[in-house]
Order: structure tokens, then C-alpha cells, then sequence
């Protein structure tokens, strides 16, 4: 069987660096943007099963603007939107709401778990 | 749930009873508020009537019919634009007109609903203006308290303060789970990697600091007369280490000597600043021109590079606190994106004004005038 790959942005390289290595000792392909500009082009190019996107790079909302677009193009590739701030906005995000103006399937906030991460992953690809 | 108060002034009872009967169990909520909104409805049959309980009550939202027995919709309007009530005003009316509508637009109402309207055309409407009603308010809780950048100043930067720990603590997760086996050398990396993340989070936090002393004025300030060249040489020679292992080459264009009434520390934080970064998004061997001279008015520090420069949008933002520059060419260089805002507000502190001319891969100049 093929492996799955996962589409993976983040400005931060040593954190995109730790969950690329958790991601592929969880069996799966990654493919790795740096920043949103980087990820809008491999949502173009690339072919992947789920995306897992940093919230805030160039823009304060690059997560918003990418999910947004990939899901436009792929409506059934989920989407995880990771951040470091989420309670300081003092907005709510709950993007698993049907009716949000949020297009992503799961908010996390930065500082997860290689198992919590297992978990969201598999849930979303319906491992 | 959130309960916004509703008055309703129109003399026709069929009007209100519809009313009432679409809104009784209508709720409005958005993905961002927490709470719901719901509805309670008063109603009142003229103008008077209307003024009275506006006046005496905390209403959010008047549904004003403009044909009314005494005085008109629009005077009730006007009326509450005098007063500068916070609340939002729909006119309901049957007797539309350009006139009317640009007479009551001026007065301050939010929307119109045409009479008669149906069950969605009403829900739309109370929908909207729910959200207008709350964005303005929170908008307005914000400037008031002048926390609108302060909150967002906020938000950045515990972004900018939490990226740094995630990482280190990711890291640190890693070696606690022996993810790379027994041999502690299959971790230098990661060790090295955290103590550059860690290095540059005492930099935001000190450069923190000089912000917030600079920008709440608390500052101390000892202003006296000093030779300028004297504190630009040292700012060079602290500047040496990280040039010579850049190859980048350091031409100083100074006068025997420059005195000038001001802070000497305020001078300093100018100076590392502008050689930092001359020196920093520079290129390999590159070379940095730092001039220092005085015509009538001014004292001129030009700091030249042969670095990256920047692009127009990029040179937009480039005074704004946690604006740095992110692309493939800056990637690899630390900053914590508040030195040269920091250097703004000294400057103008000093009377004094920046300027900056740059183009892509060429380099930039930043100019200094601070007036005697």
C-alpha cells in the first residue's frame, strides 16, 4: 500500500523539523513549506491526503487563508490548524462546528503530543 | 446566552404581533463569541412613547416605523443621535422613499426593512445588525481603554514568546523519549538548535524591555553634552566579532568630533541597531559605509549596506513591532522584529526623523537626522 503523505507548513523550521520527524515515524510521507507563500504553491503542485498548518507566518492568519483555499480545491482533504497562540485573541475557534467561518476540520495548540497527534491524524484520515 | 433588547415602534398591532412571533424563539450566534443572542421585545405605539423608554431603559435595537400619530420616525431618530445612545436603529416603513432614506441614513440608521417584509427579511436583518451592534461595541471597548494595539501587540507577542518554548520543549520531548536512541552526540543538533532559541528569546525580552521603558516614556533619561564619534566607535568595535565572521568589511566616514546634547544610551541602542542589521542581512563579504556628520540644523548618521534590501511592501512595514521581513533570504537570520521600532521611537524621542532607501539585493540606507 502506498503511504499517505501529509502537507506541512510552518514558519518556525525547528518546529516544522520536530513534526516532520514525529509525522514520519508515524508511517506517513511529509512534504514541508516554510512559510505560507511556500505552502500556497505546494497546494498547487502537490498531491497529499491532510494538511497540517501553522496558524500565524507571514500574515496572522496564513493558516485562515490556506486552509481556506485548500479546502476551495479539495473539500475533502482534512485540515489541522496548529498555533502557539489561540486564548490570547481572545476569539474562539471551534473550526469542528459545521457553521464556522473557520474552513479546517481541528484547532491545536502548539506543544502536542506525538501520541495526541497520532490520534487527530487518524481520526481525520479514518485510520 | 446573551439577551439584546428590542423596541419596536410602529402604531399598527399587526405589525408587532408578527414580530413578535418570528423572534420569539430566534437566536443569532457567531463562531466568534461564545454566547448566543436572543431577543426580548417592547413595544411602544408613537414617538413619545418610544423616546420615553429609550431614555429610561438600556434598548440595543429600535425597529422604527417613520408614519407614526405624533412625531415621526426620523425625529425619534434624530433624537437618538443627539443623545449618542449605543444602539443600532432599523427603519420599517411602507413609504420608502430616497427622501426619506437619505434623511434617515444621515440621522444615523443602520438599515431599512421594507413593509411588508417576510419572516427571512426580518431575521436577516436582526442578524445584521447583531453583528454590527457587537463588533461596534467591542471595537469601541478596545479604543477606549486604548487596548486595541496593545491586544494585538499582545497576541503577537506571546506568539513570539511561545514559538521559542514550543520549540525547545519539543526538543527536550525528544531526548526525554530517547526518540534518536542511547548516543546523547545524536542530539547535538537539537541541543544546539535550543540554546539559539533560547539565545534569541533573551534578545526579545531585553529588546522587550527597551520598548516598553521607551514607548510608556519611563525611560530615564541623563542628557548631556557627548562626543557622538566617541559612542560610534565603540558601537563598531562591539559590532567587529559578527562582521569578520560574515566577511563583512566596516568603513567609518567619522569627524574627529561631534558633541551633541543628548542620551548617551538612547545613542547607543541607535547605533547597534543600524550596524546590527547592516551587518546581519548583508551578504558574504559585503561592506557596511557608516557616516557620521552635522549640517546646520542636524546630526546625520547614514548606515549603508551592500545586504538583501527590501522590497516597497516590505520597507512598509518595516518600523512596525514584530514586522520582520520573512522570506527564503531571512530565514536563517535571528531578530526579534522590534529593534528597528524601538529605534523609531527614540528618534522621534530626540526630535529626530528616519529614513530609509533600499532596493532588492542591492542594499539599503537608513538616514538619521536628529535637530541640535
Amino acid at each position: 500500500m502506498n503511504k499517505k503523505s501529509i502537507l506541512l507548513a510552518d514558519d518556525d523550521r525547528d518546529y516544522l523539523e520536530q513534526m516532520q520527524f514525529h509525522v514520519e515515524k508515524l508511517g506517513f510521507k511529509t512534504i514541508l513549506a516554510n512559510n505560507q507563500k511556500e505552502c500556497e504553491e505546494k497546494i498547487e503542485t502537490e498531491k497529499f491526503d491532510m494538511a497540517i498548518l501553522d496558524l500565524m507566518m507571514e500574515n496572522e492568519d496564513s493558516g485562515f487563508i490556506l486552509s481556506y483555499k485548500l479546502k476551495k480545491k479539495y473539500p475533502d482533504i482534512p485540515v489541522i490548524l496548529v498555533s502557539a497562540v489561540t486564548k490570547e485573541t481572545r476569539f474562539v475557534f471551534q473550526p469542528e462546528h459545521d457553521d464556522s467561518w473557520i474552513k479546517a476540520d481541528k484547532m491545536l495548540e502548539k506543544g502536542i503530543r506525538p501520541d495526541q497527534l497520532q490520534r487527530e491524524i487518524n481520526k481525520l484520515l479514518k485510520i | 446566552m446573551e439577551k439584546l433588547k428590542i423596541l419596536v415602534v410602529d402604531d399598527e398591532r399587526g405589525i408587532l404581533t408578527g414580530i413578535r412571533r418570528v423572534l420569539r424563539n430566534f437566536t443569532v450566534s457567531f463562531p466568534f463569541h461564545d454566547e448566543d443572542f436572543e431577543y426580548e421585545l417592547i413595544d411602544s405605539e408613537t414617538g413619545e412613547d418610544a423616546i420615553e423608554i429609550i431614555d429610561s431603559q438600556d434598548i440595543d435595537i429600535v425597529l422604527l416605523d417613520n408614519k407614526l400619530p405624533g412625531i415621526e420616525g426620523v425625529e425619534v431618530l434624530e433624537y437618538i443621535k443627539k443623545k449618542e445612545y449605543d444602539l443600532a436603529v432599523i427603519m420599517i416603513t411602507s413609504h420608502a422613499s430616497i427622501d426619506l432614506a437619505v434623511k434617515a441614513t444621515n440621522r444615523g440608521a443602520y438599515n431599512f426593512v421594507p413593509k411588508p417584509f417576510n419572516q427571512a427579511e426580518l431575521k436577516s436583518a436582526i442578524q445584521n445588525v447583531t453583528k454590527h451592534l457587537f463588533l461596534k461595541r467591542m471595537t469601541k471597548e478596545l479604543t477606549s481603554e486604548g487596548k486595541e494595539i496593545r491586544f494585538k501587540f499582545l497576541s503577537v507577542l506571546s506568539h513570539e514568546l511561545k514559538s521559542p518554548i514550543n520549540a525547545v520543549e519539543g526538543y527536550l520531548r525528544m531526548m526525554e523519549d530517547k526518540q534518536l536512541g542511547n548516543d546523547i552526540n545524536a542530539y547535538t543538533k537539537m541541543i544546539n538548535r535550543s540554546i539559539t532559541r533560547i539565545e534569541s528569546m533573551r534578545n526579545l525580552i531585553m529588546d522587550m524591555l527597551d520598548f516598553t521603558r521607551v514607548e510608556s516614556g519611563k525611560k530615564s533619561r541623563t542628557i548631556q553634552e557627548i562626543d557622538i564619534v566617541e559612542i560610534a566607535k565603540i558601537a563598531v568595535d562591539s559590532i567587529l566579532p559578527i562582521a569578520i565572521q560574515k566577511n563583512v568589511s566596516i568603513r567609518t566616514h567619522f569627524p574627529d568630533e561631534l558633541i551633541k546634547k543628548c542620551d548617551a544610551g538612547e545613542l547607543e541602542i541607535i547605533f547597534n541597531n543600524l550596524l546590527s542589521n547592516a551587518v546581519k542581512y548583508n551578504k558574504e563579504e559585503g561592506q557596511v559605509d557608516f557616516v557620521l556628520k552635522k549640517d546646520r540644523k542636524n546630526v546625520i548618521i547614514e548606515v549603508k549596506d551592500t545586504g538583501i534590501g527590501m522590497s516597497e511592501e516590505e520597507k512598509s512595514n518595516l518600523f512596525k513591532e514584530f514586522m520582520r521581513a520573512k522570506n527564503v533570504k531571512t530565514r536563517a537570520i535571528s531578530g526579534t522584529g522590534l529593534g528597528l521600532s524601538i529605534l523609531k521611537k527614540i528618534v522621534e524621542l530626540n526630535n529626530g526623523n528616519v529614513t530609509v532607501e533600499t532596493e532588492v539585493d542591492k542594499g539599503s540606507t537608513f538616514k538619521i537626522e536628529i535637530p541640535f
